[in-house]
């Protein structure tokens, strides 16, 4: 359980990786994400979305970018190596049905959590537009995948390098104007990025369903460490989300929180060897 | 009271004893309350205060016979009726004033399958404690015979001289029991249930079993070696444990049942939504519940700062709201962690905390600094970030119906106090996952699994017990409630 099958760089910081886990492949519904920790004695539990799954073959897939301490370890293991730990399916299933047209929105690293709703979506039978957005042409990922699932896709890149140049709030802006509208639009991405897509989409009436990928613990209710504000409230991402009315979160609070371990992970980044042992050491066992 | 060394302790419990085996024997009733209580040899207070080893040290073997000569072998026993599972103290400590420890533990493991657990968090000043002729007599349950000091004795006793042996297990029945959880709840229940020889397999949602006994209660208080001899002992019995695994999310219950065979299922998943205040400031960044504290302490070793990835937030002064176990725990986890001064806020009187007396006072001598009768008003913030709380000052008012003076604030008394952290421990709320991912399991208003006497649920093969029946209560409880759960397995599984 919990190998690496197969290991894939898809941009300068974003890998794909195949992991065996048989009964997590069985029950994942989109939406939904696993917990992952390198090291059982001192490893940190972090939390990334199950971006695809074979049941058939009982493997799961995901995609993350390396951007500190244990997904760069994580980036640097191989295909046959153990994940020490792995939890999952974990969250609420994303609301899949037949609304009509639905527009997915995905920034950066986003389009992965997406993909597997993007898919839910065009299964149930809606009109699928995605919306890619990445700083830079090397960045777009999954666009592939995405053009032989939806009706329409549209790629924008912060520095014009590739599609339309500009944000993705600008041809989400649009299709909020068109006639019909969409019935409901999802976008995942840095929360700067689904903060301005749900300002967006709120003037049109559109239905808007973000992800938020809070700082976790546990996963699954105990800490309250995932706690966000939506409509008012305070509620767990982990168990009452992943997935919030957009139009309710308080982004500011949330990307507040995010910042809040910012010096001791870039800390712990910087430094410290021993830790990469002890998880090497861990592999190897 | 004044710190006494554990050497010192232990010259005066020799001096004790000496003087016991001048007495004309067998001791008369008047002679054994003569004796004086024999105080807890601990890690002097500032220095411990500043590590995360174990704070009480164990008697000393002289200790523990002057301890257990005091007891007046009750024909009656009130400490008996004191205690959930109904110890044979006296027998027990009978044994002990004996000299005879392996008799002791005996005794103790007829009914507890915890001793050394239960030896250091019971709060036996409310148990067993509490009706105590000796502690009656000297009019003081404070003076009453120190029975958890004695019962974690014979349990230490017996882990140290390697002589626990694994329980015998009964032929396999071709039967299989899922248990969900593994604190005190799930581990009595494998136990009882593995004896009688079913298959069992323990699921655990953490990547490390023993539930609050790992993640919650600290080294300081409970070291972990402790919690892992006794999972150690499951696993030799052939119980499998499955850590990673979520019963509701991983599989459902009725899936667990339908498509994987097991015969029965035990729900021992505890208490854990931590509750918040509702006030003001409560998400600033630095607000954390007790649960997310310790866990990242204890669970995830950021005390450890050398090693551990996980991080936690250097505080210096840190507010805590609360003033049971968990406020305690947090409290004192605080100054360990290096923050200079600790500040405890509860809204009632240090009599009505529910904290272990024990804990109280230890956290005391360290140096955390108790607020009484106040509680916050809002939390304060800068850039995001904890600056400060505001607190409101309470007095007692007429009883209530329960006979409990109830605090009622006085108006105008706000004030503020800078903190740059804050930890909220006002109590847990049941997990509603199991719940809603099993159709059918009946639960209170308060989201508590409802059970029969038996730990028997709404539904049939499904059976509950500990924190998420009871809401947040105690170890020995879960495990009293286990125990009897894993009879009425035992038996449903017979025919
Ligand atoms: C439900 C959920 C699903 C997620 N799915 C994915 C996914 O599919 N792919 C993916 O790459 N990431 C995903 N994330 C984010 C991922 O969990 C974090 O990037 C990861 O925890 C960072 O760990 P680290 O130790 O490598 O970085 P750290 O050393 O912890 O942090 C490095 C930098 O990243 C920032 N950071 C930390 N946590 C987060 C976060 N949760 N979101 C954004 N920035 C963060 C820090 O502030 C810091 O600047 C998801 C998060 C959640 C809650
Ligand atoms: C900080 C703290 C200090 C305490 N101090 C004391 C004390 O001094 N004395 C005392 O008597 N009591 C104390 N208590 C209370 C005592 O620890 C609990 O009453 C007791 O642990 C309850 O046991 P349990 O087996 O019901 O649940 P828990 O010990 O809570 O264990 C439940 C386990 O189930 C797991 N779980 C939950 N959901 C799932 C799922 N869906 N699938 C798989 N696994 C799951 C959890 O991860 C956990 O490991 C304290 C509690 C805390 C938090
Ligand atoms: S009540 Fe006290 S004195 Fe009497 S038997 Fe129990 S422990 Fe001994
Ligand atoms: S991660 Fe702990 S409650 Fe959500």
């Amino acid at each position: 359980m919990n190998q690496i099958l197969s290991k894939e760089q898809l941009s300068q910081d974003v890998y794909r990786m195949r992991i065996r886990a048989p009964l997590i492949a069985e029950e994942r519904k989109p939406g939904q994400f696993i917990i992952l920790q390198l090291d059982t004695e001192f490893g940190e539990r972090i939390p990334l979305t199950i971006a695809d799954a074979d049941a058939k073959e009982g493997s799961i897939t995901i995609i993350f970018q390396a951007v500190g301490k244990s997904t760069k370890l994580l980036a640097r293991m191989e295909e046959g190596e153990k994940i020490a730990n792995l939890v999952g399916p974990l969250g609420r299933p994303t609301h899949i049905e037949k609304f009509g047209t639905v527009v997915c929105v995905g920034g950066g690293i986003g389009v992965a959590p997406l993909y597997p709703i993007a898919q839910g979506m065009k299964e149930a039978g809606n009109r699928l537009v995605v919306v890619i957005g990445a700083r830079t042409k090397e960045l777009v990922i999954l666009e592939k995948e995405m053009r032989a699932i939806a009706d329409e896709v549209i790629v924008c890149t912060d520095d014009g390098s590739y599609g339309r140049k500009g944000l993705v709030t600008a041809p989400l802006k649009e299709l909020c104007e068109g006639d019909p509208k969409p019935d409901l639009a999802v976008a995942i991405g840095p929360p700067i990025m689904m903060k301005f897509c749900a300002l967006t989409t709120k003037p049109y009436g559109v239905p808007t369903v973000v992800s938020l990928n809070t700082i976790m613990i546990d996963g699954t209710g105990m800490c309250g460490g995932c706690r966000v504000t939506v409509g008012g409230k305070t509620k767990f991402v982990c168990v009452d989300g992943p997935e919030f009315d957009g139009h309710q979160v308080d982004f500011d609070q949330m990307m507040q929180r995010l910042g809040s371990y910012r010096e001791q992970e870039k800390i712990a980044a910087a430094g410290c060897n021993l830790h990469n042992e002890a998880v090497k050491k861990g592999l190897k066992e | 009271m004044s710190f006494h060394t554990p050497e010192s302790l232990q010259e005066a419990a020799r001096a004790e004893w000496a003087r016991i085996q001048s007495l004309p024997q067998p001791l008369k009733p008047r002679d054994r309350l003569s004796i004086p209580m024999q105080e807890m040899p601990a890690q002097e207070p500032l220095a411990r205060a500043r590590n995360m080893q174990e704070v009480a040290l164990g008697y000393f073997e002289e200790q523990a016979r002057v301890e257990a000569a005091r007891c007046l072998q009750c024909k009656n026993a009130p400490c008996v009726q004191g205690c959930p599972v109904r110890i044979s103290i006296p027998r027990f400590i009978a044994a002990l004033a004996e000299g005879d420890p392996a008799k002791a533990i005996a005794v103790i493991k007829e009914t507890s399958l915890l001793p050394a657990v239960c030896g250091r968090v019971c709060p036996q000043e409310t148990q067993c404690q509490e009706p105590c002729t000796v502690g009656k007599s000297l009019k003081s349950v404070e003076k009453a015979v120190s029975i958890g000091r004695l019962e974690r004795y014979a349990a230490d006793w017996e882990r140290e001289h390697g002589a626990a042996a694994a329980p015998v297990v009964a032929p396999p029945t071709g039967k299989k029991v899922a248990v969900v959880g593994s604190g005190p709840a799930g581990i009595t229940v494998a136990a009882d249930v593995r004896r009688a020889g079913h298959e069992v397999v323990l699921f655990e949602a953490f990547h490390k079993a023993g539930g609050v006994l790992v993640y919650g209660i600290p080294e300081f208080r409970l070291p972990k070696a402790i919690v892992r001899a006794e999972l150690d002992t499951l696993k030799k019995m052939g119980v499998e444990i499955r850590t990673n695994f979520v019963v509701g999310r991983t599989r459902r219950i009725t899936d667990l049942i339908a498509k994987d065979g097991f015969d029965a299922v035990f729900v021992g998943s505890g208490a854990g939504l931590p509750k918040f205040m509702e006030i003001e400031g409560e998400n600033l960044v630095g607000v954390y519940s007790a649960n997310e504290y310790l866990t990242r302490s204890n669970l995830m070793r950021a005390y450890d700062r050398e090693r551990a990835v996980t991080p936690i937030h250097a505080a210096q002064r840190v507010a805590v709201l609360g003033g049971g176990n968990v406020a305690m725990d947090a409290a004192r986890t605080a100054l360990r962690l290096g923050a200079k001064e600790v500040h405890l806020i509860y809204r009632r009187t240090e009599v009505e905390m529910p904290a272990r007396v024990e804990e109280v006072a230890h956290a005391k001598e360290e140096g955390v600094q108790f607020h009484m009768l106040q509680n916050a008003k809002r939390i304060l913030g800068e850039n995001g970030k904890v600056a400060g709380i505001e607190c409101l000052r309470y007095e007692l008012g007429e009883p209530d119906a329960s006979g409990r003076r109830r605090p009622v604030e006085i108006k105008g008394s706000e004030f503020q106090m800078g903190m740059d952290a804050v930890i909220v421990a006002i109590g847990n709320e049941s997990n509603p996952l199991i719940e809603q991912t099993t159709p059918g399991l009946e639960v209170d208003k308060w989201g508590h699994i409802v059970t029969d006497e038996n730990g028997r649920t709404s539904l049939p093969k499904v059976f509950a017990g500990g924190d998420i029946v009871l809401g947040a209560a105690t170890v020995i409880l879960a495990m009293g409630e286990g125990r009897k759960a894993a009879a009425a397995i035992n038996e449903m599984l017979k025919g």
